[in-house]
């Protein structure tokens, strides 16, 4: 298992647009993905759980993954978590 | 007519434009499922699986229509509604409680997307609160499913009509039809909701948040929608009525002739060219900037970037952010502002002294000498991004050159650092300055020598020049952007900034005040930046101005003794020049 935090940096924060991203990449691996925020972890391929979080801009947040893959999964997750979107 | 009992809703306007039309009262039913078990589990768990797969079904043929009609970004809403359908959190909960509970599949659905409803609207964030809409469309379209009802009326209106719902979900919304639909009112829902979002990119009038009162209104009554002021008029009078169509034909018009000038340049009634830009405060309003028509930014206020929270921007994540400014702008000029920190804008990780005067004290350019490392950090994210775009760097607040001299000098120091560790930095970087202090404005002359731009900051020069504090309502009178001492200040500048060939922009409200823009242009103002809703009206008025005509008006404008007199001649004379 390999786990790193990022700080998000998305201006509105971690919500519809790029959750769904995020969750469509991440099922596409077969690794076990979740993500932590505070005390709470959620599974990292349910878009729902994700939004939970409600992740704000220069939150830090841990992400996990578990299994298969999960080194590049870790990697372009990461990219995801830190990438600037527009909503 | 008196037999008639007009009423009138008020709520929030959040698609602009005028519709006059026959309500049509979409009835939403909450369904509510009882708790019963069931015999045959693996039978149930199937019975939902089905439901779920012709849900997706319909969700991507949506998606798909949606995408034809709007564009593909609207059509994410339903990429990620899909995406609920296979959620393993909402989908493999409810398989649990079919398979281990024995429950009926439509009670199973209700409570576990309830669960998640819930939760999602005691979220203390507005955009998340909206997300819980999402799951009830998704949720409301499987029961019909399960149940075998029909889901959403919307799609079988075939007459105009003004919708007229307590909510709208996102796939009501998107399978409106603007030929029948010619706007929508409902009963909840702020600006920022996914129908008021629709709405706009539809560009059919909408008006959230009107009340329980909007459900009284039934199938057929005639109905005056006014998104311009977020007001509703029921059963309206005759006159009335004749009185809003009038006003309908000449928005419709106005509206036709904006639209033309979206992508056209700002070229005046005898072909002089200016630049009208937008001012932004953060990523989120590009959207905006592009949609109406913007050539540029001229004024990106970087503060946003370090208030709200609890350390500074690191250099990382300032590169990110004007990079992707620079980007999306596609090689338009794009002004970035260094921090403007200070004065009524304080950041309270920074601790800085109180002072008597912050208005007058350590703030902006003068903070940013003060704290060089803060400063660097900011110059060197810029360089950085300086190879993504055509960035120009504006320092505010300056007041004397040797101001200007030492900011370049840290400017420069970065730049060489960047160069020998091989980092790329553009060669062509604008370096202009904010003329906000009057001595700055009195001393352009010398100032021109040594910046490659003005951009005047209206705001501030006009409370520095009547010493007349913006907040304070009690001289609220001296708030006067076209007063001969301000107007007098501008031309210095703009005279000053010609004789070096330097280039001088506005970025206070002023700039986008349709009363000043013959003024200015008529002073050979180059770039006027704004709120991007100002933009496509500003280039329509240009259009209609001679530049030469209003040059010629100058010297007898700055000889008019008060705001009033010139007020009242702009006008008689824009009057007099469009009849």
């Amino acid at each position: 298992m390999i786990a790193q935090t990022f700080t998000v940096l998305n201006p509105s924060g971690f919500h519809a647009r790029p959750t769904k991203v995020f969750v469509q990449a991440a099922g596409g691996f077969p690794c076990k993905i979740s993500v932590q925020k505070g005390g709470k972890k959620v599974n990292g391929k349910s878009s729902l759980s994700m939004l939970t979080l409600g992740i704000q801009q220069n939150e830090e947040v841990t992400l996990e993954a578990d299994g298969d893959q999960e080194e590049q999964a870790v990697q372009t997750l990461g990219e995801l978590l830190t990438k600037i979107f527009e909503e | 007519m008196t037999n008639k009992t007009t009423k009138r809703l008020s709520g929030i306007a959040a698609s602009p434009g005028i519709a006059i039309a026959k309500a049509f009262r979409l009835r939403q039913d909450h369904y509510v499922p009882a708790d019963g078990a069931i015999a045959d589990p693996v039978a149930e768990a199937e019975r939902f699986r089905e439901a779920a797969a012709v849900a997706k079904a319909e969700l991507e043929a949506i998606r798909a229509m949606t995408e034809r009609k709007i564009g593909a970004a609207k059509a994410e809403i339903f990429e990620a509604h899909l995406l609920l359908l296979e959620d393993p959190d909402l989908i493999d909960a409810i398989l649990e409680k079919i398979g281990q509970e024995s429950m009926n599949a439509e009670y199973a659905l209700h409570e576990t997307a309830q669960g998640f409803i819930d939760l999602l609207l005691s979220m203390d964030n507005e955009l998340l609160r909206a997300r819980a809409a999402d799951v009830r469309d998704v949720s409301g379209r499987l029961m019909s499913r399960l149940r075998g009802v029909s889901y959403a009326a919307v799609s079988a209106i075939s007459e105009p009509c003004v919708l007229v719902a307590e909510d709208l979900t996102p796939s009501d919304t998107a399978q409106l039809n603007p030929d029948y639909v010619l706007g929508f009112v409902t009963e909840i829902g702020s600006r920022t909701s996914h129908s008021a979002i629709m709405a706009r990119s539809l560009e059919i009038p909408a008006i959230v948040g009107a009340g329980t009162e909007a459900a009284d209104i039934e199938t057929g009554t005639m109905i005056i929608m006014d998104a311009e002021q977020g007001s509703v008029i029921v059963e309206p009078s005759d006159e009335e009525l004749t009185a809003y169509q009038a006003r309908k034909v000449e928005y419709d018009r106005r509206k036709d002739e904006l639209r033309k000038l979206m992508d056209q340049p700002t070229v005046s009634q005898d072909g002089h060219r200016v630049e009208l830009a937008a001012n932004i405060g953060s990523v989120e309003d590009l959207q905006k900037v592009l949609a109406n028509g913007a050539e540029g930014i001229g004024l990106f206020r970087t503060e946003f970037l370090y208030m709200g929270r609890a350390a500074l921007p690191s250099e990382e994540e300032q590169f990110h952010v004007y990079k992707h400014v620079l980007e999306r702008m596609e090689g338009k000029p794009v002004v970035i502002r260094t921090l403007d920190i200070g004065g009524d804008k304080e950041l309270p990780y920074m601790k800085l002294p109180a002072e008597s005067n912050p208005f007058l004290g350590l703030r902006a350019i003068r903070l940013c000498l003060d704290r060089q490392e803060l400063f660097r950090t900011q110059l060197r994210a810029l360089l950085r991004a300086s190879v993504h775009g055509q960035l120009k760097i504006m320092f505010p607040m300056i007041a004397v050159a040797a101001e200007l001299r030492e900011a370049k000098r840290l400017l420069r120091e970065e730049k060489e650092k960047l160069l020998r560790e091989g980092v790329p930095v553009s060669e062509s970087i604008e370096v202009g300055i904010m003329v906000e202090v009057p001595a700055a404005a009195l001393a352009a002359d010398m100032l021109a020598k040594e910046a490659d731009f003005f951009s005047i900051g209206t705001n501030d020069l006009i409370q520095y020049t009547m010493a007349a504090d913006r907040m304070n309502e009690n001289v609220a009178y001296l708030y006067q952007p076209c007063h001969p001492s301000i107007l007098r200040l501008i031309r210095m500048v703009i005279q000053a900034a010609a004789k070096e060939g330097k280039w001088v922009g506005m970025c206070g409200e002023m700039a986008g005040d349709q009363t000043a823009i013959p003024v200015l242009l008529g002073m050979g103002l180059h770039e006027f930046s704004m709120s991007a809703s100002s933009i496509l009206p500003a280039r329509a008025l240009i259009k209609r101005l001679s530049q030469r005509d209003w040059a010629a008006h100058t010297e007898q404008i700055l000889s008019m003794d008060s705001q009033e007199s010139i007020h009242a001649f702009v006008n008689q004379q824009t009057r007099s020049d469009f009849a």
